[in-house]
């Protein structure tokens, strides 16, 4: 090593058409992509075993709570194994999926899950006045959750939520273990080509600091707009 | 194609999977204890009014945080025998990354747990001449302790399905024990499919443990 540091390395061509900024870069795409797409399924999905878990019917409470215990309780790389490896040889026709959907799915449900457990914490954090007077003015059940407790419940969850959105962005690092060319996939596969490890992990770093930063920002941003004064973290 | 569990014999546990399951334990065990004696430490820190001492730790902390585990244990893998100037096996470094990466999260149960804690509870102990080390080890400390032990339970049961990502480096934790009796009988489905189920019954109870644990403290309030 003649210096310490040499960021000239990233203007380096890698052998296939592109330098290492442009591969970084790419490889920062890839993280981003995973994550959003794996935060779509897991808060559609987390928001409704969430709502289910909270409603009368104990079969289906049964259900939402097996859902939430099963993807919970295993290691998200054994989960990403299991689509990885298991479901394909399982289901013959899944066998041509491309490992990034994979992927995002594993993370989509793993994630809904811990979300599910929040939207639930949420709704039965509200006083039971609020449900027993939408039905004392004759609301069904889907108006109680659409008019009165979700809105209430999603402005409490907020904070918890913006640390799972963080999360996911962290925890789509995993995807190095099935090859998808993200951030982590590219400071194994860089640093071994160019032996300049701490360049390579110091950049990748950098670029994960800036994403859940700026979920952390986006989300106190979205914080400010939506709270009602008179409730839970508004202003008197 | 068809499940095939047969090959699955006490002898393959043995073999393959005790050693794995002895070292995620163990793993588990080292980062808890070291990471809650540093966690204390550091929220103690963090808590404090002399900046010297509250900047470096919530640095530390938002940091560690704010970075994913897999990385974390890249760059401690990469870092420690450069500064140790002799490489070390990847298992002594995992003992090291979870320890200091769980301090981290401990920190900040610990901090929540501090200020949980009256602070009439402190100046009681002032007022009986206690001085500030003894407020915090006698009166202070195993309150917050007490407040927080669900929740350091559940980081507890987090950083044993984080051990699992010790893949990143190669060291033979319980993970690594299923795949490689997998490659060897040919059979990675049959194995993955145990090591999930196995790591389920062991989170489920502990979690299980936690919430009894849970009601229990609430009781006594």
């Amino acid at each position: 090593m003649s210096t310490f540091f040499d960021w000239q390395i990233f203007f380096k061509d890698t052998g296939a058409g592109q330098t290492y900024l442009q591969w970084l870069l790419n490889a920062w795409a890839w993280t981003l992509l995973v994550s959003i797409c794996a935060w779509i399924i897991a808060l559609i999905l987390g928001v409704s075993v969430g709502i289910i878990r909270t409603l009368q019917n104990q079969f289906i409470v049964f259900l939402g709570n097996a859902w939430a215990e099963v993807f919970r309780n295993i290691p998200l790389i054994i989960q990403i194994f299991i689509w990885y490896h298991v479901i394909p040889s399982l289901f013959i026709t899944l066998r041509h999926v491309p490992s990034f959907i994979l992927v995002v799915v594993a993370l989509g449900l793993f994630t809904s899950a811990r979300i599910s457990e929040q939207v639930k914490a949420g709704i039965e954090s509200l006083p039971k006045g609020q449900r027993q007077a939408a039905m004392a003015l004759g609301f069904s059940n889907f108006q109680t959750y659409r008019y009165i407790l979700l809105p209430l419940a999603f402005r409490i969850i907020l904070p918890p939520l913006t640390s799972e959105s963080m999360n996911i962005i962290k925890n789509s690092s995993v995807a190095f273990a099935v090859s998808v060319s993200e951030l982590t996939m590219f400071a194994l596969q860089a640093g071994e080509e160019t032996s300049r490890n701490i360049e390579i992990f110091l950049a990748t770093t950098c670029l994960y600091f800036v994403s859940t930063l700026f979920v952390n920002q986006l989300s106190q941003f979205l914080e400010r707009r939506v709270k009602i004064p008179g409730t839970f973290g508004g202003d008197k | 194609m068809n499940l095939d569990f047969s090959f699955f014999t006490s002898a393959v546990i043995k073999s393959f999977i005790f050693k794995g399951l002895i070292f995620s334990f163990q793993l588990t065990a080292v980062a808890m204890i070291g990471g809650m004696i540093l966690g204390t430490f550091l929220a103690l820190m963090r808590l404090s009014n002399k900046y010297y001492l509250s900047l470096p730790s919530s640095f530390y902390v938002n940091t560690l945080r704010s970075i994913p585990l897999v990385m974390v244990i890249l760059w401690f893998y990469l870092l420690i025998p450069l500064i140790l100037k002799r490489p070390i096996g990847a298992e002594l470094s995992a003992f090291i990354t979870f320890t200091f990466f769980q301090a981290a999260y401990y920190s900040e149960i610990m901090r929540a747990g501090i200020l949980s804690v009256s602070k009439r509870q402190m100046a009681a102990g002032q007022a009986l001449g206690l001085t500030y080390r003894q407020c915090m080890s006698y009166v202070v400390l195993p309150q917050a302790f007490r407040n927080m032990l669900p929740l350091f339970m559940t980081q507890t049961i987090i950083l044993f399905q984080d051990t699992s990502l010790v893949y990143a480096i190669g060291a033979y934790d319980l993970l690594k024990g299923f795949e490689i009796a997998g490659r060897n009988f040919n059979r990675p489905v049959e194995m993955y499919l145990i090591a999930a189920f196995l790591y389920f019954v062991i989170c489920f109870s502990l979690s299980k443990f936690t919430k009894l644990i849970h009601q229990k403290i609430k009781i006594i309030h």
